[in-house]
């Protein structure tokens, strides 16, 4: 994603660092993804996790493994064969009634057993609520490193560790972890952090079902139901193509109504800085960066948005970033592939009009959308 | 009926929002940067006291840290907590999640053995390490039931020692039914935090807060805590890399904000050719888009 990328990390720390490993460490071999799915599906961070770990595992020259657990009834055979498709050399399928739904109880006792049977090096989950949820207590009772909410994840050509990099301090500073004498080496990955890779039909992999030991006497904790948030007021930023964000530029809560209008032209969602929400101008679903979440859209566009690291951490994979903005020095124009010095509150409404064809200027070279209509 | 023995676990947090990156060393400016209490641990801590509200019982506040974090227990005790203990000593430093969990897991031990604990809460992360690693550490150490990302308690029954919780996903919310002892991690912003009257600020001035070192707090074995307790270093920090290249921006015309609108638009199709597919302008995908139509 950045330049540390396949780069060793620094050597100052690296000369007092034990490199040889604890021949007991040694065999643990392979880099592992939980498959965080439900039975509607598999989460795409997931996928997104094989997309690095298959990166991570040819550089070590190991193989990709992924658990697949869920109740029998579920689609745990699709989610095994997508698994392969996404980059896994091996599948261990965990089947067992107990596991319909997730209880942090019955999973972590699942892939505690399952590490300790087959030693893998690396362990990948989603910076979910099931993930984090689900990896704290693994690696507790595993007693090893975690490290959360990585953007970037490298191999330490030296100690051959994983160099898991993520922001500290607020989003201020990104720190590079490594968990030299313990393994597994675990990490969460946010959402969207990585690119989806290729999905390839003709890969192959192996698929283990495995024994599971557990009983529904045994876990304490019971699900009784799941209230799904009301559709309505559900927003997925994570997934939109097109996200049109605001900040304080844009002054008061009612000019947020001019972002929702570009988006609704460009078929996007709106999103907006800790300040905005903050102000109350929009709904803290909205948030983007450091404290929000995660987005990678096809297209960013910054509207009264000075750009903060906060703010930028949240969104600086995007495809393609727009900003507008005041102040020619703003930290978003840093960050921006293109951009506007002017007042977004003036800007906006005629930049939803051009996307809407309606903008006739003398000048225009018809393009894409005025031509096809 | 007793009220539950609760245990509200908070930490002292540089205000990360204030922090700053020198331009040119990179590094953090931590001069003049408040230390406060973790904000999300005011949630926990507000909801140990809506639990004491209605059951009665009894709130300990813990904190790992410094004894400058003295402050953030003075806060709790202001706020409503009864008891606040600071566990602190120099082989701490360097602790990592891992070792930090096992540290407040020996503290919560130790407290156990003065009256067994019902219920621990904590922030859903801290501002400063935004990991959330701790709670659930510190619950799988003492072997109780973890609920994180709590945002409602229907039931919490002491006589069955039944409790349910709403636990918060990104698809909705679970409804989970659970035994005492637990360990709740608490989401934010579903509760409104009290604020302190002069009277309990001064009562929580006065209050002795008890310090524990290592030992008081039931560790005898050091290779759990501080840097040998920790399996993850860290290698490096740096500041985030700019990218070398700025943007472009559209030369414009304070006259001709129609013109800039559209060049400015017209730069992004050129960059991202299929979004004229997406906007309404070119696509009949979209509905609602009256005045639009074909």
């Amino acid at each position: 994603m950045s330049e540390a990328e396949g780069k060793p990390v620094e050597k100052k720390g690296a000369a007092r660092r034990k490199v040889t490993l604890d021949p007991r460490l040694a065999e643990y071999r392979g880099v592992w993804v939980f498959v965080e799915r439900d039975a509607e599906g598999v989460h795409p961070v997931s996928w997104e996790l094989l997309g690095a770990a298959r990166r991570l595992a040819d550089q070590l020259g190991t193989v990709v493994g992924a658990v697949v657990a869920g109740a029998p009834s579920e689609a745990l055979d699709a989610d095994s064969q997508d698994a392969i498709a996404y980059g896994a050399d091996q599948i261990f399928v965990a089947a067992h009634p107990v596991l319909a739904g997730y209880r942090n109880e019955p999973y972590a006792r699942v892939l505690c057993e399952l590490v300790k049977k087959y030693k893998p090096e690396i362990l990948l989950l989603g910076a979910t609520s099931l993930g984090r949820d689900l990896a704290s207590s693994v690696a507790t009772t595993l007693e090893t490193g975690l490290t959360a909410d990585c953007t970037e994840l490298a191999i330490d050509r030296e100690s051959r560790a994983l160099a898991a990099t993520r922001p500290t301090f607020g989003g201020n500073l990104l720190c590079t972890i490594l968990t030299l004498n313990y393994r597994p080496q675990m990490a969460t990955v946010r959402p969207r952090v990585l690119p989806l890779p290729a999905k390839d039909r003709r890969r192959s992999g192996e698929i283990r079902k495995e024994e599971i030991d557990l009983c529904e006497e045994e876990i304490v904790t019971k699900l009784v139901e799941f209230l799904p948030h009301a559709g309505g007021d559900q927003v997925d930023l994570a997934l939109a193509e097109v996200i049109v964000a605001g900040g304080k530029g844009l002054q008061t809560a009612g000019n947020f109504a001019l972002l929702e209008e570009l988006a609704r032209a460009l078929g996007g969602e709106v999103g907006a800085t800790r300040a905005a929400v903050q102000a109350g101008w929009v709904d803290h679903q909205r948030q983007i960066g450091q404290t929000g979440k995660t987005v990678r859209p096809k297209l960013y566009i910054a509207a009264g948005i000075s750009g903060a690291i906060q703010h930028r951490v949240g969104m600086e994979s995007s495809n393609l970033i727009v900003a507008i903005n005041t102040d020619p020095n703003a930290p978003i124009f840093e960050v921006a592939h293109c951009g506007i010095v002017g007042d977004a509150i003036a800007l906006l409404p005629l930049l939803t009009r051009a996307v809407r064809g309606q903008l006739v200027v003398e000048t225009t070279i018809p393009t894409g959308a005025s031509a096809s209509s | 009926m007793k009220g539950p023995n609760i245990v509200v676990c908070v930490k002292q947090v540089p205000d990360s929002a204030q922090i700053r990156v020198h331009p040119v060393t990179g590094t953090i400016m931590r001069q003049g940067v408040p230390a406060v209490l973790n904000p999300y641990d005011l949630f926990a801590l507000e909801e140990a006291l809506q639990v004491k509200d209605r059951l009665g019982g009894r709130i300990v506040a813990l904190c790992m840290g410094p004894p400058q974090a003295e402050a953030v227990l003075r806060k709790a005790l202001s706020l409503g907590a009864d008891e606040a203990v600071l566990v602190s000593d120099r082989a701490f430093a360097g602790s990592d999640t891992l070792a930090t969990s096992f540290a407040l897991a020996s503290a919560i031990g130790r407290l156990s053995q003065e009256r067994a604990v019902d219920l621990v809460f904590t922030g859903k992360q801290t501002i400063d390490g935004d990991t959330g690693q701790v709670g659930p550490g510190v619950a799988k150490r003492l072997g109780m039931q973890l609920l994180s990302y709590v945002c409602r308690i229907p039931v919490l029954d002491m006589n069955s020692g039944r409790i349910v919780v709403h636990r918060w996903t990104e698809k909705g919310v679970q409804v989970l039914s659970s035994r005492l002892p637990c360990l709740i991690t608490v989401l934010e912003g579903r509760n409104e935090g009290r604020f302190a009257s002069l009277p309990e600020m001064i009562r929580a001035a006065r209050q002795p807060i008890r310090v524990w070192d290592r030992k008081a707090a039931g560790i005898e074995d050091v290779s759990k805590i501080g840097l040998k307790g920790s399996p993850t270093v860290v290698g490096k920090v740096f500041a985030p890399s700019r990218r070398s290249e700025r943007a472009e921006c559209i030369e414009w015309d304070l006259e001709e904000p129609e013109k800039a609108a559209t060049a400015l638009w017209e730069k992004v199709l050129s960059r991202q050719p299929e979004l004229a597919a997406n906007s309404s302008g070119g696509g009949s995908e979209r509905k609602g888009e009256e005045g639009d139509s074909e």
